[in-house]
C-alpha cells in the first residue's frame, strides 16, 4: 500500500531536494573555472548545536537564521516562520533556557547551543503539560502561532519562577503569578485568531492558579 | 540579505581592529541588525561576533556606581538586584521597551545603537537621508506622527527609539569603548547620541572600528524612580511620549524624554523647573520644539504624563 500523502511528508521530500542543490554546487566548486562557486563554497560555515537533545552538525551559509536551520535544514517544522522580523513571535523557541524568536538570529552564533523547539517540549503521545492545556481551553484557531505561544509560555512560567520582573510587576523584588504579568509577558506572540483569553486560561492553568 | 563573512572575535582589541576595515560590522543580539539586514538597509561584508568577549558582567566600581558590560542582555540588566534597587528607573525603562523573547537577546551596547523606527527609514522606495545620505526626507511632509519634535533638522525628523537610553541619559551614563588602535576613552552619555543637522547618518560619537566595551554609571542618586511610557499599545509598541524622573528628597528632580527628540532628550532648564511643578518642567523641556501638524500633539502629551507623574510621587 502506498505511504498516504501528508503535508509534512511531502515538505520533508522537499527540503531534502532543496538540500541537494548545494551538494551539486559543492561537484562543481571543485571544477575549474567556477571561481563564484569556490566563492560561495568558501562562506559556508560549520556548526553544530543539540536540538532537542540530539547532536547535529550542520554546513551553512552565515546568512541563515536560526529558524530556517531548524525549518529547512533540520526539518523540524513545528518551529514557524510568520513575520520573519521578530514581530509576531511564531519561531520563539528556547535557547539555553531562554526563548527568543529564531528568525532574528544567526545559527552560526549557537554553536554548542542547546535549543528546545516544540516538538522537543512533547510528543502527541506524551503531551507537554502547556499542549495538553492549550487543547483543554481551545487556546488557538488556526494554529499557526501556537507552537511559539507554547514555547513562550512555558519560558514565562520560569521567568515568574525565578524573580524576573516584568512591565506589569507593581514592585520590582516581588514577582507573582497574575493574569496580567501573563498578558505583558506574552506580548510578543501575536494571535491573529485572537484566542488570547483561552491562552492565558491554559497558561493559568499549568501555573497552578486555576481557581475553577 | 547580502552575502557576508562571519567570524568570532578573541579579543576586544582584535574586534576594534577588524571592524576599522570596510564593509564589517558588529554584531551583538542581531535584533536590530539582522531585522535591517533583511530589508538590505544594512548589508555589512562581514560580521564579528563579540559575544564571547567576556562584555557580559555587571560589577560595583570603585566610585559607588556601577559597571555594566557591553553583552548584558536587557533581561539581566532590567532583573539585577542592585539595578532594581539603586537604579529603579533604568529597570522600569528597559521593561517597557520591546517583548521578552527581544530582551532575552538584545544588549546593553547593541540598544544604545539601535536605529530609527522612522517609517522613511524602513520603506527602501521612500527618500530618507539617514539611510540614503542626500536623498531627502520624505518624512517631514509626509506621515510624521511617531516622529521626533525636538532636535530634528531640515534633513531628518526621525526619532530615537531606545527607552534605556533615556534612563541612561537621565542617570548620567558614561559609554566605554575600545578603539581600532587599542585606545580606552569614556564618552558621557550626553554626547553619544548626536544630532542630525546635516548629517543624519551619523548617529554617534563612536570612531569606525570603535567598540562598546561597557556603560559605566555614577554612585546611586536615591529619590524616588519612574519611567512612564505613553504608546499606542499597552505592550510591545514603541514610544509616543516617554518621561525618566527622579524625584529628589530636597525637592531637586531631574528628567529625561523619549519619544520626542532626535536623541534621548534631557535639559538643564527642565531640571531646573521641578519645583514649579509639572507644567513649568513641560515648558522648559518643549523650548525650541519643531513639531508637525502630525505630531504637535505630543507636547500636550509630554505635559499631561509629566502631570501624571507628579501625581504618581505624591501619592
Amino acid at each position: 500500500m502506498p505511504e498516504p500523502l501528508s503535508r509534512r511528508g511531502l515538505l520533508q521530500g522537499s527540503a531534502a531536494a532543496a538540500v541537494a542543490i548545494p551538494v551539486l554546487g559543492e561537484a562543481q566548486a571543485a571544477a575549474p573555472g567556477r571561481p563564484g562557486r569556490q566563492k560561495e563554497q568558501a562562506r559556508m560555515n560549520a556548526v553544530g548545536l543539540t536540538v532537542n537533545g540530539r547532536e547535529v552538525h550542520l554546513q551553512l551559509d552565515p546568512r541563515t537564521t536560526l529558524l530556517d536551520a531548524l525549518r529547512e535544514h533540520l526539518h523540524l517544522t513545528g518551529t514557524k516562520k510568520g513575520c520573519d522580523h521578530g514581530q509576531c513571535g511564531a519561531c520563539t523557541v528556547i535557547v539555553e533556557g531562554r526563548r527568543i524568536n529564531s528568525c532574528l538570529t544567526l545559527a552560526v552564533m549557537h554553536e554548542g547551543d542547546h535549543v528546545t523547539t516544540i516538538e522537543g517540549l512533547g510528543t502527541p503521545e506524551k503531551l507537554h503539560p502547556m499542549q495538553r492545556a492549550f487543547i483543554t481551553h481551545d487556546g488557538y484557531q488556526c494554529g499557526y502561532c501556537t507552537p511559539g505561544q507554547i514555547c513562550s509560555a512555558v519560558a514565562v512560567l520560569e521567568e515568574i519562577e525565578a524573580g524576573i520582573p516584568s512591565h506589569a510587576t507593581e514592585d520590582l523584588d516581588r514577582v507573582a503569578f497574575s493574569d496580567s504579568e501573563v498578558r505583558e509577558r506574552m506580548s510578543g506572540n501575536i494571535c491573529r485568531c485572537a484566542a488570547y483569553p483561552n491562552i492565558v486560561a491554559a497558561i493559568r492553568e499549568v501555573a497552578g492558579e486555576d481557581k475553577a | 540579505m547580502r552575502p557576508f563573512t562571519y567570524s568570532r572575535a578573541a579579543s576586544v582589541e582584535e574586534a576594534a581592529k577588524t571592524a576599522a576595515t570596510q564593509g564589517a560590522r558588529f554584531i551583538a543580539g542581531g535584533t536590530n541588525l539582522l531585522d535591517l539586514m533583511k530589508l538590505q538597509i544594512e548589508t555589512p561584508t562581514h560580521l564579528i561576533d563579540v559575544n564571547h568577549l567576556g562584555l557580559d558582567r555587571i560589577e560595583p566600581t570603585a566610585e559607588g556606581g556601577l559597571k555594566i558590560g557591553a553583552m548584558v542582555r536587557n533581561t539581566d540588566l532590567a532583573a539585577d538586584k542592585t539595578v532594581r534597587r539603586d537604579y529603579a528607573v533604568l529597570s522600569r525603562a528597559l521593561l517597557a521597551g520591546a517583548s521578552g523573547q527581544l530582551r532575552n537577546k538584545a544588549t546593553t551596547g547593541g540598544n544604545l545603537l539601535q536605529r530609527t523606527r522612522c517609517p522613511y527609514f524602513y520603506d527602501t522606495r521612500m527618500p530618507c537621508n539617514k539611510r540614503q545620505p542626500g536623498s531627502g526626507c520624505g518624512a517631514i511632509k509626509g506621515m510624521s506622527r511617531s516622529l521626533a519634535i525636538l532636535g530634528t533638522s531640515d534633513a531628518c525628523i526621525a526619532q530615537h527609539p531606545s527607552d534605556m537610553a533615556v534612563a541612561l541619559r537621565l542617570l548620567d551614563a558614561q559609554v566605554d569603548a575600545v578603539g581600532a588602535d587599542g585606545g580606552r576613552r569614556s564618552i558621557p552619555i550626553a554626547d553619544f547620541h548626536l544630532l542630525p543637522g546635516e548629517t543624519p547618518h551619523i548617529e554617534n560619537a563612536l570612531k569606525p572600528g570603535e567598540l562598546i566595551t561597557s556603560v559605566t554609571l555614577p554612585k546611586p542618586l536615591g529619590g524616588t524612580h519612574v519611567y512612564r511610557k505613553v504608546r499606542d499599545r499597552a505592550s510591545y509598541a514603541f514610544a509616543l511620549v516617554s518621561v525618566a524622573a527622579v524625584f529628589g528628597k530636597d525637592g531637586r528632580s531631574r528628567f529625561a524624554f523619549g519619544g520626542i527628540g532626535a536623541k534621548p532628550w534631557r535639559t538643564d532648564a527642565a531640571d531646573a523647573a521641578a519645583p514649579s511643578g509639572a507644567a513649568a518642567v513641560a515648558e522648559a523641556a518643549l523650548s525650541g520644539a519643531r513639531p508637525t501638524a502630525q505630531n504637535a500633539f505630543k507636547q500636550q502629551l509630554t505635559a499631561r504624563t509629566l502631570a501624571s507623574l507628579y501625581r504618581q510621587k505624591g501619592a
